[in-house]
């Protein structure tokens, strides 16, 4: 540092300009890998202590990290990378955390400017690859400009909807002097989202309400972002009003799946009780979800006779693809408090007695327990995948339990079977849905998390997506469990298969696994292996007592499914459910429309 | 007006005169399948730090009020106006050269005379008109031109604003 210009410090470097900022930003973690654009970054983490880097083995697992992160803290990630192929190896997370409103700060490295558009070595137009992957992005070309840059940067990242920024960063600007400034509290020129709610809109939704013979509360990801105040509000606003309450994949832990009043996740794979009581509601409060079409399914059937009250931080998400009665723009906790307060004003009384009848209907959709399945218990039997997730959550519970998971039929059992009670436990790549998330979003949930237990429940075929990051397990001494659920296919892939195109297996069957068991041992973490239903819970417990990292490999039933399902392009109220059900349940399945969809 | 009726809106959307900002909203078109019609783009600031783009596309009701929606989330965008909501004034400029001799080109001077538009340049064998207009009266001028030798255009794209007291900032 030599001395202030303009009420300005300069700094050495730009690299040590940008940790001070970083400092000043609370990051206290970076994930990243080292390459020659970066070196004088690197150099400048060398020499400092306060800020902890975690060198991870591919750059994808970097953002998914910091994804892992900042779920699990509610703090903006902070991702580094070379230029280049770090650059590009990276777009996979940060499309990720685009489509679940993750916040992060991506810093990549770059060519020299005198270098840029010159085809320079590892250079690539990353501004230009990353514009549509990010909430927004930034070239710094200008010494002066980079310290705003970098504090602009974690402002755009975690105000509004969250989501990842990029900050692209030529070599010359690492290394020339650089002012530092603090954080301005002055607002941006041309940036400022909007988060407290119309009052007006609020009113007239608790009118829409009060007024209401079968309501539900449909909560999403915007709920688990707006902090854990606003999943107790939630939970108090839904206990006050008596309503039903589902969760999307990105909310749950937003409502407690042990309420009597949570009917359980929604969508394709969600409980037969949420999705017709969507079907049939009268008036539907959605509260932080976007109508994503797993939810919604065939839009022209979707809850066909309900008001629609959709409340969201990002006004672009309103009337997208479902039209509403009501829009609310606003941050989930400024409108639950808005709802709370306007239901105790509102002096309209609630109609007790519908609202018992839509209980007692939704109680006969529950009791179809479409969550069912056969779990044979004598010796040598084959596990169940649903039933290793259930033993999985038996024991489990008391303990301080994160969940991450990779993606496909898993994906699923862990969202049906896993019971969440808090926010912010539960990461899952919802919107991408990117297989080879679950092990380093874990690596980054254990980070922020040293004591906690954090399991990667995965696929054989995702999790060897990104399966070198067991090295970073190693290195940093993380003790995360992954529990796969081995059934030697790309189940949801298979599950396809079986149900639209005449169970032609092609391509889904992986070939040539490896023992993971010694894969485990390879990387210095144990490995464990269930194959008989009478293993299972010796093989969780030890998992469990275990201080290290830990591979199970949980062999199961290889033709089992994902149920309740609403095939492609179906109504709510044509879900199919299980083997478990009787014929007579189930509808015949999938239009020639719906084949096309994904 | 139905969900399913297409309509043509024209966009005025000030934003931060930085690089990148126009591949940011033609990126927003592009990627999620909106049409553009027309596309305009210059500094309007004194000091050059902001720029106006009007955009001229189509789409139902929904689509266009998801255009709003999209592009006033854009960082670096300070505001989005839809001027067809409105009485608003849209005009478009065009460069229109036209070859030939004789007949068609005293045919081609007359015409030109009729809609007001201006020789820019003239050869023995060639006149460049320049003609300022809405898109319809351009497009009516070009209809008439192609019998009579025309043979390049270049236009500008659409400038709109509202009228009235009405304004963008």
């Amino acid at each position: 540092m030599d001395g202030t210009i303009q009420g300005s410090e300069v700094m050495n470097s730009g690299a040590e300009a940008i940790l001070r900022a970083l400092k000043a930003q609370g990051v206290d973690t970076i994930f990243g890998y080292p390459g020659g654009a970066v070196l004088p970054l690197y150099d400048a983490i060398f020499q400092q202590n306060e800020i902890r880097h975690i060198l991870v083995r591919h750059e994808q697992a970097a953002v998914h990290a910091a994804e892992g992160y900042a779920r699990s803290t509610g703090k903006v990630g902070c991702v580094l990378v070379t230029s280049g192929p770090g650059a590009t190896n990276a777009v996979t997370g940060l499309v990720d955390a685009l489509m679940d409103s993750i916040p992060l700060v991506c810093l990549t490295g770059q060519v020299p400017t005198h270098l840029i558009g010159n085809d320079a070595f590892q250079e690539a137009d990353t501004t230009g690859i990353t514009r549509q992957a990010t909430k927004h992005n930034y070239l710094v070309k200008r010494s002066e400009d980079l310290v705003r840059v970098i504090h602009e940067a974690f402002h755009v990242a975690r105000t509004g909807r969250p989501g990842p920024v990029v900050v692209d960063l030529p070599k010359d600007i690492l290394i020339a002097p650089a002012p530092y400034r603090e954080p301005s509290s002055a607002p941006h020129r041309s940036y400022r989202p909007r988060t407290e709610p119309d009052q007006n809109r609020i009113e007239e939704a608790v009118a829409l309400l009060k007024r209401s013979a079968r309501p539900i509360v449909y909560a999403g990801g915007g709920v688990i972002n707006a902090g854990p105040e606003a999943a107790r509000l939630l939970t108090e606003f839904v206990r006050m009003t008596g309503f039903p309450c589902t969760n999307t994949l990105m909310g749950l832990g937003a409502f407690p799946a042990s309420d009597g009043q949570f009917v359980g996740m929604l969508g394709m794979h969600g409980t037969y009780e949420a999705n017709l009581a969507m079907h049939d509601c009268d008036v539907m409060l959605n509260l932080g979800a976007r109508f994503d079409d797993r939810v919604t399914g065939n839009l022209k059937f979707f809850s066909p006779n309900s008001k629609k009250i959709h409340a969201d931080i990002d006004p672009a998400n309103i009337n997208k693809s479902v039209v509403v009665d009501v829009a609310i723009v606003g941050d989930a906790l400024a409108v639950l408090k808005g709802l709370i307060a306007a239901w105790k004003k509102d002096s309209t009384q609630q109609d007790r007695a519908a609202l018992a009848q839509w209980w007692q209907q939704i109680d006969v959709w529950r009791s179809k327990n479409s969550l069912r399945y056969t779990q044979k218990r004598d010796p040598g039997s084959i596990i169940k995948p649903q039933y290793a997730v259930e033993q999985l959550f038996k024991a489990t519970r008391g303990r301080e339990t994160f969940v991450t998971t990779e993606v496909g039929q898993h994906q699923m059992w862990a969202a049906q079977y896993f019971k969440f009670e808090k926010p912010n436990h539960w990461m899952t790549s919802g919107g991408l849905g990117t297989m080879g998330y679950g092990l380093p979003a874990a690596m980054g949930v254990q980070v922020a998390h040293p004591d906690a237990l954090v399991i990667d429940i995965a696929g054989e075929a995702s999790i060897l997506m990104n399966i070198q990051e067991m090295g970073t397990l190693a290195q940093y001494r993380l003790p995360v469990k992954i529990f796969i659920l081995n059934n030697k296919y790309m189940g949801m892939v298979r599950q396809w298969q079986e149900l639209l195109h005449g169970s032609r297996y092609s391509s889904s069957y992986s070939e040539a696994l490896p023992d993971f068991v010694k894969l485990a041992e390879s990387f210095h973490a144990v490995g464990l292996r269930a194959e008989k239903v009478e293993d299972l819970d010796r093989v969780i417990a030890e998992m469990l007592a275990v201080d290290r990292p830990v591979i199970c490999d949980i062999c199961v039933d290889e033709k089992e499914n994902v149920y309740p399902m609403i095939p492609s392009g179906a109504p709510h109220n044509e879900m199919l459910l299980g083997p478990e059900h009787s014929a007579s349940d189930n509808k015949p399945g999938v239009s020639d429309a719906g084949m096309a969809l994904v | 007006m139905g969900a399913t009726d297409m309509r043509s809106a024209t966009m005025s959307v000030l934003v931060e005169n930085e690089s990148g900002v126009l591949a940011r909203v033609i990126g927003l078109f592009s990627g999620r399948g909106y049409n553009i019609d027309s596309l305009t783009v210059a500094p309007v600031e004194r000091d050059g730090s902001k720029s106006r783009i009007t955009i001229v596309t189509q789409g139902t009701e929904m689509v266009i009020e998801q255009i709003k929606a999209q592009l006033d989330r854009l960082v670096p965008v300070y505001k989005v106006l839809d001027l067809s909501e409105g009485p608003h004034l849209s005009r478009e400029l065009a460069l229109i050269k036209v070859l030939g001799t004789g007949e068609k080109r005293a045919e081609a001077l007359r015409l030109a005379d009729a809609f007001r538009a201006r020789v820019i340049d003239a050869t023995t064998e060639s006149f460049t008109f320049e003609l300022t207009g809405a898109t319809d009266k351009l497009d009516a001028f070009l209809d008439l031109m192609r019998p009579v030798g025309l043979a390049e255009v270049s236009r500008t794209g659409v400038a709109a604003i509202a009228r009235g007291v009405k304004t963008i900032g």
